[in-house]
């Protein structure tokens, strides 16, 4: 335990530093090591991989996910800024480049290979992206003759064109809705968001009327036609479970989800462990979102405001989404549960997203007394 | 509410920078407004997780949980009026597969097919990817199969034993016993009479456990049966004939103590039971009689009081009605007394004798002997007699030389069997049944002394006329041939006959009544005859003479070899 006296750098963030966010963090991380233990090894063996294949680097990945969250944590507001920008142009030009150069995969090219190690770039975009819009809604607010939010809608017509062009609707969607809300929370007039949620639900009609592979999937959730395997599945695989589960590896129904270690994870943790252990989840996933929707209510600062709200909002849309297929809530859509399903690169972009969480909930003083005319240059230790 | 907020914003904007504060705390009201909303909408979306969480916990696992467990159908044993098995249930395994378990379909199909060559690729692919809980895959493999298919030791398949009928007697009493399907349900003959009597409502109320499960007695003697059986198959054979069948009757219980047709097929292996020849002949097929209905002419004739056995009628010259032209095979051209028709199977004699009666008389007389109704029986396979709409004077005399009305040789045998065993006439059963049981179901419908008329013609044609060829010494046969010419296509054949014979024995008391068909016979040998004499004839005489002391018939020799036994004595 670091002494309340010591002003070292680690001492000052273990003061100030959200230990209930990290702490929440944390288990998730935890449990994505717990739970690709029993999820992962039957698809391993299905493709012809050492079983522990999955688990193993699901390990390896949150070694470092965690260094990187722990390093972002340690930043102070406008180095997560500076990061940002850095990081939205880097993504912005892999986004490019995935056109081309990307590995495609059922039809999509998505991943690009950098280094042996093959990366999502949309994946690391979000959590910049969320910082560059709220950094700019905040810009605007502080000085309206600054057009941040005419830039903000920019950005944004450049992301969602280079996810689709990929395609990757899912991203779409998820960055589209946060950024909606993000705009919603920076005081976006009621005439603008009936406009933007028109041509939300227009967008939506489009994707139905001009990707097949959408219009088949809305098709069969509203007529419970077609191939419904994996859903119907992880649905079975949860009554099966029950409320405490069948044991850990005992269950059956991941033998036969194809991606059960990653989208289904949340049904083969339901099997294995109960619906028990589906509602810790979930509540964790409920804590960080309305925790930090708490914190961004409390704050004063209103780039700190938007970004916490953004970034929980993005790792809660995704959680959402991925829950509800799970539980045929909602149209079968790929989205990875954030930490939980195995996920290699996207992992260390949640944990870079979520490292710049815990960066902007740290206690500052100028949270109390600064209203704000101008940002301090750098973060001052806790009284 | 947009038109407030927009004239603060445009309030805030001309106040400038001066109330920049103001400014910020009206944003930042509204902001967390805003956030307080967002906060609210998750909220609400994990409830509605924490809702469908609560909601998948009180639903019920077995949706997803293995095949619910079936109980194989039982059946009862069937036997014989003497405890002989018919058919019984054995015990098999089954392969099934439950798809959502199976791992690699490609694999276990591959694997599979090491001892099942015989399964269709594409089929059991299909199946495996099916997502169904549970599918079929092979039935009823032999104990080999099961031990092999273990063996692999493939993930997500299975056994379960199953019942299957086997019929120890094979084609014996193929028709009688019927058969099951896959899944041992009666589909036909005596099987599923069993299921009509409520078998399967047990079975689909799980009730039906072998144990508890009576075997079902039939009236079937399984060693007549099998002579039968044995006679009308050599009897195909001996005169290349389409088919052949044979009843044994008990005239005074009713009981069917042996039925046979062929050809037919082996309940164990039936591939060939839906071929177009393979029908019960006698109680599903329906033919026109022939000279075996003067058998009625004359009973009708001497049953309604207008004829006795000395009248007289004039088979001189053929009867010509309208066009047609009836005609009498063994021409006497002269009067004929009616044992005289009968004797010489008179057509023109018998169409007097209809004459006599009347059409209406003579309708209601063949319908009084149940000829020309549905026979009521515990066999499905029964087919419905036809009959000309209306009767006119042509259809009563040909009706009463046997052509005209169509009805099943079973239904004739009964009808038969009534004019010997005193006048009852009693639906046939399969099933055994006293004499008491018998007679309180019984129908009276000619008087004692009809049947002692024909008691005495069927012995007389048995000593002068053409049923010759059923004596057998001892047991005092009597009868009547029937030749009917076959309609081929709606005309009458003049190369093809159907042929029946009546027998029944001993004629002082008559307990037993054969009544045998053949279908198209050719004659035996060139030079021979193929009239029903020579071949139905013959086989009946067989049949009673290789069961007529198995059916406890006790021979006497005394009309024959009188004198014999008497120098014994």
């Amino acid at each position: 335990m670091q002494s309340r006296l010591d002003k070292s750098p680690v001492a000052t963030w273990w003061w100030t530093i959200d230990r209930w966010f990290l702490a929440a963090f944390l288990s998730l991380m935890g449990l994505g090591i717990v739970l690709s233990f029993a999820a992962s090894p039957a698809v391993a063996e299905r493709i012809g991989l050492d079983s522990f294949h999955f688990a193993t680097r699901q390990i390896i990945f949150t070694v470092p996910a965690l260094g990187v969250m722990l390093a972002v944590s340690f930043l102070d507001s406008r180095e997560i800024r500076r990061m940002s920008l850095i990081m939205l142009c880097l993504m912005l030009v892999l986004m490019v480049a995935v056109l081309y150069i990307g590995v495609e995969v059922k039809g999509a090219r998505r991943w690009v290979s950098l280094a042996g190690l093959s990366i999502q770039p949309s994946e690391f975009l979000k959590p910049a992206f969320v910082i560059m819009c709220a950094w700019l809604f905040a810009e605007h607010k502080r000085q309206p003759d600054i057009p941040g939010n005419l830039f903000a809608m920019l950005l944004l017509v450049l992301v969602v064109s280079l996810l689709v062009a990929q395609p990757d609707l899912g991203q779409t969607m998820l960055t589209t809705g946060t950024w909606g809300i993000m705009f919603f929370m920076a005081g976006l007039p009621w005439l603008w968001i009936i406009v933007l949620g028109a041509a939300g639900v227009g967008g939506v009609f489009a994707a139905y009327t001009v990707f097949p592979h959408v219009a088949l999937r809305i098709d069969k959730f509203l007529t419970g036609e077609g191939d419904t395997f994996q859903v119907d599945m992880g649905r079975d695989a949860l009554i099966n479970g029950g409320w405490f589960g069948v044991g850990p590896g005992e269950g059956t129904v991941k033998r036969v989800i194809p991606d059960s270690h990653a989208d289904f994870v949340f049904s083969v943790a339901g099997e294995e462990f109960g619906l028990i252990m589906c509602f810790f989840i979930m509540s964790i996933f409920a804590f960080i979102v309305l925790r930090g929707l708490n914190t961004a209510l409390k704050e004063h600062d209103d780039f700190t405001r938007y970004a916490v709200g953004g970034l929980v909002t993005v790792f809660g849309l995704q959680a959402v989404i991925n829950m509800c297929v799970n539980l045929q809530l909602v149209p079968a859509k790929g989205m990875t549960l954030p930490f939980i399903s195995y996920g290699g690169s996207s992992q260390i972009a949640i944990a870079i997203s979520m490292g710049m969480v815990l960066a902007l909930t740290r206690k500052r003083p100028e949270k109390r007394k600064q209203m704000g005319f101008a940002l301090p240059q750098r973060a001052l230790p806790a009284e | 509410m947009i038109g407030k907020l927009l004239k603060r914003r445009a309030r805030t904007g001309e106040d400038g920078s001066i109330v920049v504060e103001g400014a910020r705390k009206a944003t930042g009201g509204k902001g967390k407004a805003r956030i307080v909303m967002t906060m609210a909408v998750f909220f609400g979306i994990f409830s509605t997780i924490s809702g469908r969480l609560v909601y998948l916990g009180f639903q019920t696992p077995d949706l997803s949980g293995g095949p619910q467990s079936r109980i194989t159908a039982s059946r009862p044993d069937i036997v014989d009026r003497n405890g002989e098995v018919l058919a019984t249930d054995i015990k098999t395994a089954s392969l099934f597969a439950e798809p959502r378990r199976i791992v690699d379909a490609d694999e276990a199909i591959e694997k599979l097919s090491t001892v099942l060559p015989e399964i269709d690729y594409e089929q059991t692919y299909h199946k495996l990817k099916s997502g169904a809980g549970f599918v079929w895959l092979q039935r009823q493999l032999t104990p080999k199969q099961q031990a092999d298919i273990m063996q692999l030791g493939i993930p997500g398949f299975g056994f379960r034993t199953e019942k299957r009928r086997f019929y120890p007697s094979g084609e014996t009493s193929s028709y009688i016993v019927g058969l099951t399907n896959i899944d041992n349900q009666g589909i036909s003959g005596m099987e599923k009479y069993i299921d009509e009597q409520g078998l399967s409502d047990l079975q689909a109320s799980g009730l039906a456990v072998a144990k508890d499960l009576k075997p079902v007695k039939l009236s079937i003697d399984l060693r007549v049966q099998h002579v039968v059986r044995d006679e009308i198959a050599a009897g195909l054979e001996r005169y290349r004939a389409l088919g052949a069948g044979a009843v044994v009757l008990n005239v005074k219980t009713g009981e069917v103590v042996a039925m046979a047709s062929v050809p037919d097929f082996d309940p164990n292996n039936p591939y060939n039971a839906q071929e177009k020849d393979r029908l019960n002949r006698m109680s599903a097929g329906l033919y026109e009689m022939g000279s075996t209905f003067k058998s009625f002419t004359s009973a009708m004739a001497l049953d309604s009081g207008k004829a006795t056995m000395n009248s007289r009628f004039d088979a001189s010259h053929p009867i010509r009605v309208g066009h047609q032209a009836i005609h009498d095979f063994h021409g006497k051209n002269r009067v004929l007394s009616l044992p005289e028709v009968f004797l010489y199977s008179s057509n023109i004699g018998s169409a007097r004798e209809a004459e006599l009666v009347g059409i209406e008389g003579h309708r209601e007389f063949l319908h009084r002997l149940g000829i020309l109704e549905r026979m009521q029986t515990e066999l499905p396979e029964v087919a419905r007699p036809t009959e000309p709409k209306v009767w006119k004077q042509v259809n009563s005399f040909t009706i009463a030389f046997g052509h005209g009305v169509s009805t099943t040789p079973l239904q004739a045998a009964v009808g038969c069997a009534a004019l010997m065993n005193g006048g009852y006439l009693m639906n046939p059963t399969f099933l055994v049944r006293t004499q008491q049981e018998a007679m309180a179901i019984a129908k009276k419908v000619v008087n004692e002394k009809t049947v002692e008329g024909m008691r005495y013609l069927y012995s007389l044609n048995a000593e002068k006329g053409s049923a010759r060829n059923a004596r057998v010494p001892g047991y005092r046969v009597g009868g009547k041939t029937g030749t009917a010419e076959k309609v081929i296509n709606g005309r009458y054949s003049k190369d093809l006959n159907f042929n029946t014979f009546v027998a029944a024995f001993p004629m002082d008391d008559p307990q037993y009544l054969v009544f045998t068909i053949a279908d198209a016979p050719h004659p035996e040998k060139p030079g021979m005859t193929d009239v029903a004499a020579a071949n139905a004839g013959v086989i009946a005489g067989n049949i009673i003479r290789r069961s007529a002391a198995m059916l406890g018939v006790k021979p006497d020799f005394s009309h024959e070899n009188g004198a014999t036994l008497v120098s014994y004595e």
